[in-house]
Order: C-alpha cells, then structure tokens, then sequence
C-alpha cells in the first residue's frame, strides 16, 4: 500500500459573516485521495464541497480561513505553507478546473495564450514546447480543429468547448491532483455527456487525481471512483461509487438517492365539468421575438408557430436546451414579450398579445413563477407585503382580512406565519421559491406558468418542491405549464411534455412513456442523454454521431 | 427541505427592527455636525457678535482676540460674525438646490427607465446636451437675464445639477428594472408610479443617498463660484465659498480670516459624507 497522494486531516474552515459572527463552515473532515484516484465530493448548496476543494490549493474565499487541521499533498504540508509557497504549488501540483468557464476566461485574450499561462508563469517549458502540448491536451480533450481552436477567442468557441479548454489549462502543469468544481452544471445533457467523456479519458491517460465537486449524482456515478457525501460542513458518507448509489448506508444519502428518483406522476382525476370544455391555454401559431421591428415581425425571430393545448386540471411540461425558446414560450404567453403572431387563448378567450392591454381579469387568472427565485422577490420588502400586494392589486384586500390570507397562503405553501415580517434576503432558496409559489396563489390563478422553478434549488429541496405542487393542485385544481432542462423533474410532474427545439416544438409526448414513445431524432438524443444513477451508463452509451453532430451545438 | 430547517440566519425575527436602524459613530459625528449647521443657519443672525456687514475694526485681515474670535476680513469685519451669516446661506441655498435636483433627477431618471423607448431617449439626449454648457456660464446667463435672488441662485443651481443626478438614477434604475421581481409586478398589471417608487426605488436609494453627498458638495463650490463672480449671494452678505475668495490674500499675511471659512466649509462636506456613507446598512445595502 502506497502513501495517499492527499491526506486531510480533522479540517477545520472558518468564516466571520458581516455582523461579526464567527461561524464554522467545515468542521473537522478527513480523507485521503489516492493517487490516480477520482473522489467526489456531493452535498447540497452550503454543504461545504466547494470550500472543502479549495482548500487542497491553500486557497480559502474571501473571508474564511483555515482554522485547524492539515492537508497533505505529495511530500508537501499545504497548511504549513507560506502563501508564496503556495503559490508555486498551484499549477504544477494541484490545478483547479471552475463552474463557469465562460467566467474563467479572459476574453480580451487568445485562447492558447491563457491555457500556457501556467506554463510561462511557473516557467515549467519554452513556449513553442508548452504550445505543442497544449495541442496534445485539445486532442485528447476530443475537441475540434486542435491545430488552430487555440488561436480563437474565448467567445469564438461553444460552451462544452470552452469548459473542455478550460481542463487543458488546469492539465497543461502535469498536476498530480485536478479540481473540478462543478465543470457540466452550467452546461446542456447532449453538451454535458461529451465533456464527461473527455474528462474520463484525460484523467485516465494521465493518471491524475481529481476531485470532483457536484451535487449531481448521476454525474458523478459516471466519473468518480469514490463519493464522499457531505451536509453541513461534514462527512456523512464515504464509499465506492457503486457502494453509493446500490446500497447506501446514512439516511441522508439514501435520502439524496430518494430525490433523484423520480415517482412518475398520477394524473388528477378531475371531476367532470360539463360547463367548461373548453381547455384552460390554447395557443395557436405563436411566433415571438425580440429586436427591433421591421413590418411587424422582429429582428430575432424565437418562437416558430407554436401550437398546443393544455386541458384543466393537467400539466404540460415543456422540454429542450439552453436557446430552444423555452423561456420565450412562457414570457410570449404572459404577455411580457408580445407575440407578434398567432394567438394566446385562456378559458376559451383569447388574450391581446401585449401585456398593457389585458385585463386585470385576464392578468389574474395566469400567473408565472421565475427560475431565480432570490432576483424574483424585492430585497426591500417584507415576505408579508410582497404577499398583500396582489390581494390588494386584484381584491382589494386590507387590514385584517389581508393579514388573515397572508397567513393563509404561507400555511399553504408550509410556511411559518412569523415569517411574513422577514426580508428574503433571510431566506433559504427553498423558502424564497415557496413564498414565490405563494405570490402566484395570492392572484388565485387557474393557471401557473413555472419557468425552470426547481433549477436553482439543491435535489431534496427541490423534490420537496414537485411535492408541494402537486398537492396544491389537488387542493386547488390548478394547471401548471411546467418549463424545465431536467427531464425527471418533468416526468414527476407532467402529463404531457413538449420538446422544443430551436423554437419549434418538435414533439408531443405523454410524460410517463417519453422514453419509450419519442420518435423524433431530437427527442430520443435529448432523453438518451440524461445521466442515469448508474456507473456503467456513460460508457455503455451509444449515441448516433451523426444524430449528434445535427442536433447539439457542442 | 433540509436547506429550509439548516437556515444559520436570523432566528429572532420580529423584533430586527430597532438595531436595523442603528447608526454608528461616525455617522452620529456627522449627523451632529450637519445639525449643529443647520441650528446656526436658522438662529445665526441673532448669535453674530457684530453686524456681519459693519466694518468693525480699522486694522484689515486682524488677528484672533477677544473682541473678534476668527479675526476679521479684508475691510475689517468680523468673521466670526460673517461665518454665521453665511451659513444661512451655503447649508440653505445648497440643500435646498441639492434635493430639488436630485428628487427632480431620480424621479425622471426612473420613469425613463421603466417606460424606455423614445421618451428615454428624447428625455436622455436632452438633458445630455444640457450637460454640455458649461456651468458657470449658464449661471451667468440666467443671473443676467432676470437678476440674483435666493430662489434664482437655487433653481440655476437645481437645474446645473440635475441631469447629473438623472443619468446616475436612470443607470441604476435599468438595472433594477430587468430583474425578475420588476418583471413580476409588471405582469400583475402594475403601473408606472408603482414600479418606480415601491419596486425600483428602494433598491436604487443608498446609491442615490451617496450621489446626493457628492452632488451638495459641488454645489458649495459652484455657489461659491458664483459668488466670486458677483452672482451669488450679494454683499454685504457672503456665503463661506464668497467669505475665502474674498479673504484670499490674507494668506500670505498669515490672517486666520482665510483659515476659518475653509474649516467651515471642511467641515460641512466631510460630515454631509461622514453621515451617508455611514447611513444604516438597513437603507444603505438593502439588496444585500
């Protein structure tokens, strides 16, 4: 048995918050990392996996600091070190692969001038030398046009591409041990599975270390050899991937398997109603876009005649990737970016395209929920008078009775009544996404457009979340428009799902037989691509090239 | 659900009001100072040892004595006397001119944000082709068409600062403006008056509170520009800005006539800026 290549022992970070409180974030984790070996380290937001990653390099965020323990890497005591030592060691020894690489490059500069940078830093080669190597590295990173992507622009490359170049700069060192600090969240499944397999391949060749920071289980099932669960700043669970997902020990983790697996969704049985037939949204042709307008039709055309209906009582889930118009469908729908073709029906009635000209009436019975639920709250106002402004705007609601259905609607999303006097800014993203749930019920809608709502929260939060929709929708009989990336949020929700494509929806299909029904090429490359909590998924995967090479902009 | 239940902030929530508003020190030193200002503004005249236009002693740019505690002013009169006189102007005039350019500003500033299209851009050119005449000149013009009077000087002054304090509020106003909360109002059918005053501008404030600092000190100083020119506060009475240029050889003959003026108007402006950057985090950083 060889040393480990890292060893931390009892950890310990830090942090003084802005009223002066010390807080501990990390509190007292050990592991060690073999050499060639891939540990990933899961957790929910503010579990601590990012701080923990950081930490390999000696480097804390702004704020924290090291209060106890030692890290180990190689022959040398990290910890002890001075920051000038430290220096010397990132780079060469332990290099660091971000979240966003679109943040992480400059783009003012070459591409290879930034991937050699470590090179022509810690003055490791001559520059043509560190050029040729970099060119290797695009190789085997499975990227296009290897000779000559290094002399484009950051912007000039796709995104998977970008995140694929930005390993090659963190590999360019011959480090022993690589972080990646969640490299696919930012990026599409059909992009996701091709960055993947390049990070597999390069690690493997290498025979580097890698921690591999997600709160994505099935992504991590696919890369790492070993998972390390953490919650709240410490170790739940350590174990083999396959130990892991099969048979996980700590109730957290089997909690966090229990969200990723999606319970396919029971239709409501609605009563029948006679009187209303008609379906609660009909959308006829709907063409939308933004720019400046030229005979009536924008500069940038999004949507593309769109069509569907969405009867009472049902929910639609609407599927594609980054740019296929998902979001544009839901905001042409509520009137935030006028239509400028086609027509929005609501219970039979048909709607003016732009907002200003729809009736409060109109206004009331549709409304939408935002992906980003902190941006969608007001930072200066109370969660009880963000909620008292619709029952004022469309009841006129005051005094008591307001106070009263304040309280109501915070019992109906399982929220505390005293919350009501906080700002959201003291709010956990889970709440804020409640109270927004809330704000949309104050209206008393029949219809609510949720738009990726479940994106930015952590999986449990989240299940939580599909939970308490649906039971509102038994208690409420609401229908929603459900927009989401995540195929299983839309199968645990959904009866019926549209996948869209550069604007068009390619497919109709009902939720529970997706995979089994798509007969679009889009649709089945789209559904094929989503991770499974399986280690052998990713490379058991046999995509048509040709398939991908149409359809994603890798 | 475990985010929820693992919240670390705030348990004690009902009672976050009282240390919310709480100030620190040296914004207390600030405030205390602008008060002590505008204490002096209003009961000046009746505090003022000598009358601030008689000419009181026969030897110019005198020294600190008994008799005259700042010395006296290049025709012998008192400073001390003068100083308080003045401040009735400078803290008046320059406030007053200060919130009517920066309410005025603000307002425009975000209802062009929020309505966008031509009447931003027309409203915008504009007020951008005001910024180019050169201020001083534009006094001048205005003095010489209708005459110096207090509310001349503070709308010449309110009009010169204006469009300054529209371009900073309409920036940051655009960008509260895309942000989804806006957006929600907005689809809730909300108009206008309340997008900007209960949506926009409580998250546009400490910012605007910082710019109105600036902005009251580059008001004392263009009052005291006109002053010199002859255009602002008219003798015998002086604002501080009128009573340095006034006094300005002094300096070479080491008269404290010069000195205290320039105190006054230090210590006005440090503590205008002491109090709004100290202002309560709870208005200051809202969005935090």
């Amino acid at each position: 048995m060889t040393n480990p290549l890292v060893s931390v022992r009892d950890l310990r970070i830090g942090a003084t918050t802005d009223a002066g409180r010390k807080v501990e974030i990390i509190k007292g984790v050990s592991f060690d990392i073999e050499p060639g070996e891939i540990v990933a380290l899961i957790g929910e937001s503010g579990s601590g996996k990012t701080t923990i990653a950081l930490s390999l390099m000696g480097h804390t965020r702004t704020g924290c600091r090291i209060d106890g323990g030692n890290i180990r890497l190689g022959t040398s005591e990290i910890t002890a070190m001075s920051e000038r030592a430290r220096a010397s060691v990132r780079g060469t020894e332990v290099s660091y692969v971000p979240q966003s690489a679109a943040a992480a490059f400059n783009p003012s500069k070459r591409i290879m001038e930034q991937v050699i940078e470590i090179a022509a830093i810690h003055e490791l080669m001559p520059r043509a030398e560190a050029e040729k190597k970099a060119v290797e590295l695009f190789r085997a990173l499975a990227l296009p046009d290897a000779e000559h992507i290094g002399q484009r622009y950051p912007h000039q490359v796709s995104g998977g591409q970008l995140q694929r170049l930005s390993a090659a700069m963190a590999l360019i060192g011959d480090p022993k041990l690589v972080i990646f600090d969640e490299p696919t969240t930012a990026l599409d499944v059909t992009t996701q599975i091709e960055v993947l397999r390049a990070f597999k391949s390069v690690m493997q060749k290498g025979g580097m270390a890698g921690v591999y920071v997600s709160h994505d289980l099935a992504v991590v099932a696919q890369i790492a050899d070993r998972i390390i669960v953490l919650r709240g700043g410490e170790i739940q669970e350590v174990g083999s991937a396959e130990q892991i997902l099969r048979a996980p020990q700590h109730p957290y983790t089997k909690q966090l398997l229990a969200a990723f697996e999606p319970v396919p969704h029971q239709p409501v049985d609605q009563p029948v109603q006679a009187a209303k037939p008609t379906p609660v949204l009909e959308v006829f042709d709907l063409c939308a876009g933004y720019g400046p307008m030229r005979d009536g039709v924008p500069l940038a055309k999004i949507l593309k005649n769109v069509n569907f209906k969405l009867e009472r009582g049902r929910n639609l889930g609407v599927i594609g990737e980054s740019g296929s118009g998902k979001s544009t469908l839901a905001r042409a729908i509520a009137g935030i970016l006028p239509a400028y073709r086609g027509a929005v029906m609501v219970d039979g009635k048909e709607l003016k395209p732009d907002l200003q000209n729809r009736s409060k009436d109109d206004l009331q019975r549709m409304q939408m929920v935002f992906q980003l639920a902190d941006t969608a709250l007001n930072p200066a106002h109370s969660i009880g008078s963000i909620l008292a402004r619709p029952l004022t705007f469309y009841e006129g609601l005051r005094g008591k009775a307001r106070e009263a259905r304040v309280i109501e609607l915070l019992d109906m999303v399982h929220l505390p009544a005293a919350l009501r006097h906080r700002l959201p800014g003291e709010l956990s993203g889970g709440q804020k996404q409640r109270v927004n749930l809330a704000r949309a019920l104050a209206a008393s809608p029949e219809l609510i457009l949720c738009d990726e709502i479940t994106s930015a929260l952590d999986t449990v939060v989240a299940a939580a979340i599909l939970e308490l929709l649906k039971e509102l929708q038994r208690e409420l009989g609401l229908s929603y428009m459900f927009i989401s990336h995540d195929l299983s949020t839309v199968e645990a929700i959904c009866d019926d799902v549209l996948v869209m494509y550069k604007g068009e929806v390619v497919e109709a299909l009902p939720a529970a037989r997706m995979s089994s029904e798509a007969t679009h090429p889009y649709s089945r490359l789209l559904i094929s691509s989503v991770p499974q909590l399986d280690t052998g998924w990713l490379s058991g995967l046999e995509q048509d090239p040709e398939l991908v090479a149409q359809f994603a902009n890798r | 659900m475990m985010a929820e239940v693992t919240t670390t902030t705030a348990k004690d929530t009902p009672k976050r009001k009282g240390p919310g508003y709480r100030f620190n020190w040296v914004g207390k030193i600030g405030l205390a100072i602008i008060l002590f200002w505008a204490v002096v503004a209003v009961v000046g005249p009746w505090l003022a040892p000598h009358p601030p236009g008689e000419i009181v002693d026969w030897d110019y740019f005198g020294p600190v004595t008994k008799d005259f505690w700042m010395g006296t002013d290049y025709l012998g009169r008192d400073i001390f006397s003068r100083i308080l006189m003045g401040a009735r102007y400078t803290v008046g005039i320059a406030l007053a001119a200060v919130t009517l350019a920066c309410t005025l500003g603000v307002i425009l500033g975000m209802v062009a944000a929020v309505a966008g299209g031509w009447f931003d851009m027309i409203l915008s050119r504009l007020l951008d082709a005001f910024n180019g005449i050169p201020s001083l000149l534009f006094g001048l013009v205005v003095v010489a068409a209708v005459g110096s009077s207090i509310p001349v000087l503070v709308l010449t002054l309110a009009a010169i600062y204006m469009p300054g304090a529209y371009r900073f509020a309409r920036a940051l106003a655009v960008n509260v403006n895309t942000m989804d909360f806006v957006t929600v109002a907005r689809a809730r059918g909300e108009g206008t008056p309340y997008l900007i005053l209960r949506e926009i501008f409580p998250n546009i404030l400490g910012p605007v509170l910082a710019d109105l600092g600036l902005r009251f000190v580059f008001i004392v100083l263009v009052l005291s520009g006109l002053s010199f020119l002859g255009l602002g506060v008219q003798p015998p009475n002086a604002d501080w800005g009128a009573l340095v240029r006034e006094n300005i050889e002094g300096l070479s003959l080491g008269a404290p006539a010069v000195i205290f003026p320039s105190v006054a108007i230090a210590s006005l402006t440090i503590s205008v800026n002491m109090f709004i950057d100290n202002l309560p985090t709870k208005i200051r950083d809202r969005s935090e």
